[in-house]
């Protein structure tokens, strides 16, 4: 050590590495590369100081700043409850009906009941809205307990055969199994069948009909039509809840399976609900 | 008319010029431009009084669009993503207008750069601008080259404390003033001016003003001619499109060399001497800190002051000017294959002069023919049509659009009474700062009926929506088809036309019905 190697060509020290009799000239930096050095030295130490950095035991240090990303998400979220504070008080404050008529509060709902459908509806009535077999396809125009918002609006705040809710939806149509002999069943599924094209034995609809009119016209209506008070559906339409065909429709007759729906009024809360009805009511069967 | 010895020879050191350029670990080596008169500077004080008002001004100007659209003629209104340029609006998705800009400025350069060289760098450069700008101050509080060059060597003084600090005071203002006038091309100029200064204006305002204050002053004030030579790549892709038609500026040394302070005793002595007195005049007016009697180097921004001090020592002297020239590499070459003596490989200025002592008429100058050659014709051809194309398209584009988005899921519902229902999100684009009236129709589909969602009315094949002025209005529409229509068949139009104009725009949409019932 001590002996300074200079190259001779060009009056320059070197590193004293030598490869293949090749030496390695000890330029030294470049000013503006230096400068940036020293500003990043500088910069990274004035931010361990500033923000948070070193590790400790059981924590790392705080930072002069005291920044915190938890802090900044925490605030991100208060900006956001602030921005759409106004519309949500005033969906608290208005009626559904009020709340669709206001165009601007109607959007705001319809993206908040979105929003509020795929994350509790959805497991039931499919992502689209359209159901599956038993869970009715809120897209169409045909509603069991009602299409008007205000009805909307109250199935779903109080739902439907659900026992914690004292005003929720309760009739359920009895099992004819017990009631009817099998030979009146065929006949009534054979009309009902009859009423939307699709019945297998159609010389057993006229006595069908006679066993519809003694035993289900009192909650299905006269002419099938339906009775959204008691949640009896229409029977003379294309849809179907469960499956159409005069088999289907038997089996119905003799144990007729009931759907159940929470009361989502006490679980999401008055706004969430009213928002679902508005969206419900946007998907284009609302009356 | 001056004898050569009575021109005054500056000392001066071409610190930038390849011989005594220091390697980048030593400090710099100031440069302490002399100031220059003559055509050029005037051109370029022109050509500095043009740039910085345009860009100080142009923000300022009004433009009334009607009480529905902002009244600043140029407006980056990046919030409400729309772009505003005297009597043109355009939408984000018309941002390829700008992109077309964009390319006529590349193959406007490369035009500029193949018949002038480099003209940007020298005269419109905002980088060239700003340090001129700059050193107008710093030349009227210090005062010229030698002055300067003494202040600076001089111990720090009272005066000289006071004369620096006025000097960046002033540097800083213009810097400030050119960080704030870039945020005004954003908003509302007087709004935020007003914002600004009162410390309500956003913080990216603040921010931006700071980041563009500090590099104004470090890049005009500080670093100046280290930005063109270490950090700008314009220099060398610039270099990249010259050609030996292109004009560059030039130093004639096939009437300049040899160079001599004392031409006439070197006469009497029967040596032939070249027209250059090696005054250092180009040298000291130089803001690059380079000799360009070394020839094109790198470093030359061709700002053409070199010109303007070596035609003044040649007007002095009596001798033709061009000495220092925009000259291109062809007539330069020609003419020193006339100048150089074939037999001692020198230059003889005595060959390119007749008996009288004019220059020979065989000398090649600049004609104006060298500007149309193939090369400009294709760059002038290629900038037109971009531009032709980029007119025509303005000049046709839609003020009114419709984009459709079927509904996927579900692809389709099944009504109570049989028919099949699509929905569909419509955009309907109203790009005219005024409200409209739009009538939205269904064409084709037979039997088909819409309704809207939020617009209260009997389902129909033809709907009338309002329009905000210059907004995206989005509707929800229901098209139900009875079930005895269905085979007929399944594309159709949405058809949007403006009530009160002839304006109309048509999206091909498709209805979906289930396998079973096709």
């Amino acid at each position: 050590m001590g002996d300074k190697h200079i190259d001779e060509l060009s009056g320059v020290e070197t590193t004293g590495h030598e490869w293949d009799g090749i030496t390695e000239l000890n330029n030294p930096m470049p000013r503006w590369w230096l400068w940036t050095f020293y500003a990043t030295v500088v910069w990274a130490l004035a931010y361990t100081i500033a923000y948070p950095a070193w590790p400790m035991i059981s924590s790392a240090t705080t930072g002069v700043l005291g920044y915190s990303s938890r802090a900044d998400v925490k605030n991100e979220l208060a900006a956001a409850e602030q921005a759409k504070s106004a519309y949500v008080q005033a969906v608290k404050a208005k009626s559904v009906g009020e709340i669709l008529a206001d165009d601007k509060l109607r959007q705001f709902a319809t993206a908040a009941g979105s929003a509020a459908f795929k994350v509790n509806c959805i497991q039931c009535h499919a992502s689209g809205a359209q159901g599956s077999p038993g869970f009715p396809n809120l897209n169409d125009d045909e509603w069991l307990w009602g299409g008007s918002i205000d009805q909307i609006y109250k199935t779903i705040g109080h739902g439907v055969r659900f026992d914690g809710d004292e005003n929720t939806h309760a009739s359920e149509m009895p099992a004819f199994a017990d009631i009817l002999e099998p030979k009146q069943i065929t006949e009534v599924a054979a009309y009902v069948a009859s009423l939307s094209g699709t019945a297998d034995t159609p010389e057993l609809v006229p006595g069908g009909a006679k066993v519809f009119a003694d035993n289900c016209a009192a909650c299905h209506g006269d002419n099938a039509k339906g009775n959204k008070e008691l949640g009896a559906p229409d029977l003379s339409d294309a849809i179907a809840l469960y499956a159409s065909g005069q088999a289907a429709i038997a089996s119905q007759v003799r144990h007729p399976k009931h759907g159940v729906m929470p009361a989502w009024g006490a679980r999401l809360g008055d706004v969430n609900v009213k928002e679902l009805a508005i969206f419900v009511h946007s998907l284009g069967g609302g009356e | 008319m001056l004898d050569e010895r009575q021109v005054e020879r500056l000392e001066v050191t071409a610190v930038n010029s390849a011989k005594t350029r220091q390697p980048l670990y030593t400090a710099r080596q100031k440069v302490f431009p002399k100031r220059a008169s003559g055509r050029f500077r005037q051109f370029k004080w022109l050509v500095m009084l043009v740039t910085l008002g345009i860009y100080y001004l142009t923000p300022w100007l009004r433009w009334d669009r009607g009480p529905f659209a902002p009244d600043q003629a140029v407006l980056l209104d990046i919030a409400n993503r729309r772009f505003y340029f005297f009597f043109i609006e355009i939408w984000p998705q018309e941002f390829f207008y700008v992109a077309g800009l964009l390319v006529m400025a590349g193959i406007g350069l490369f035009l500029v750069t193949s018949t002038v060289g480099r003209a940007w760098c020298g005269y419109t450069c905002p980088q060239t601008v700003w340090v001129d700008l700059f050193l107008v101050v710093e030349r009227g509080i210090e005062g010229d080259r030698n002055a300067r060059i003494k202040l600076d060597s001089a111990p720090w003084s009272f005066a000289k404390i006071w004369k620096r600090m006025t000097k960046h005071a002033i540097w800083l203002v213009i810097a400030v003033a050119t960080g704030g006038a870039w945020i005004f091309y954003f908003a509302d100029a007087p709004t935020l001016l007003g914002q600004f200064i009162t410390g309500e204006a956003e913080a990216v305002a603040y921010i931006t003003v700071a980041i563009l204050t500090a590099t104004t002053y470090a890049f005009g004030g500080l670093m100046r001619e280290q930005v063109c030579t270490y950090m700008c790549p314009w220099p060398r892709i610039q270099a990249a499109m010259l050609d030996e038609n292109s004009l560059t500026v030039t130093y004639n040394d096939w009437r300049g060399e040899p160079r001599s302070r004392h031409a006439k005793k070197a006469a009497a002595e029967g040596f032939s001497v070249g027209d250059c007195v090696d005054c250092n005049a180009c040298v000291a007016v130089c803001p690059m800190g380079i000799d360009i009697r070394d020839g094109q180097q790198l470093e030359c921004i061709t700002c053409a002051l070199c010109i303007d001090a070596c035609d003044g020592v040649m007007d002095k002297i009596g001798k033709e000017r061009g000495l220092i020239s925009y000259a291109t590499l062809a007539d330069y070459q020609s003419n020193m294959t006339i100048a150089i003596d074939p037999a001692t490989r020198a230059i003889d200025p005595a060959r390119v002069r007749d008996a009288d002592g004019k220059l020979d008429k065989g000398i090649s100058h600049f004609h104006i023919r060298r500007l149309f050659r193939p090369r400009t014709f294709v760059y002038a051809g290629a900038w037109g049509l971009v531009g032709l194309g980029l007119l025509i398209a303005l000049l046709s584009r839609d003020r009114l659009d419709i984009n459709v988005l079927q509904d996927r899921n579900p692809q389709y519902v099944v009504l109570s009474n049989g028919s099949i229902r699509n929905g569909y999100t419509v955009k309907l684009l109203n790009m005219v700062p005024e409200p409209r009236s739009f009538e939205l129709s269904i064409e084709g589909l037979p039997g088909a009926v819409m309704s809207v969602v939020g617009i209260d009315q009997q389902e129909t094949r033809s709907i009338t929506i309002e329009a905000e002025p210059d907004k995206l209005k989005t509707v929800r529409v229901y098209v139900r088809q009875p079930r005895d229509q269905l085979s007929q068949g399944q594309g159709f139009s949405f058809v949007v036309a403006d009530r009160a104009g002839a304006e109309r725009d048509v999206y091909a949409a498709k209805f979906n019905v289930p396998e079973t019932l096709r």
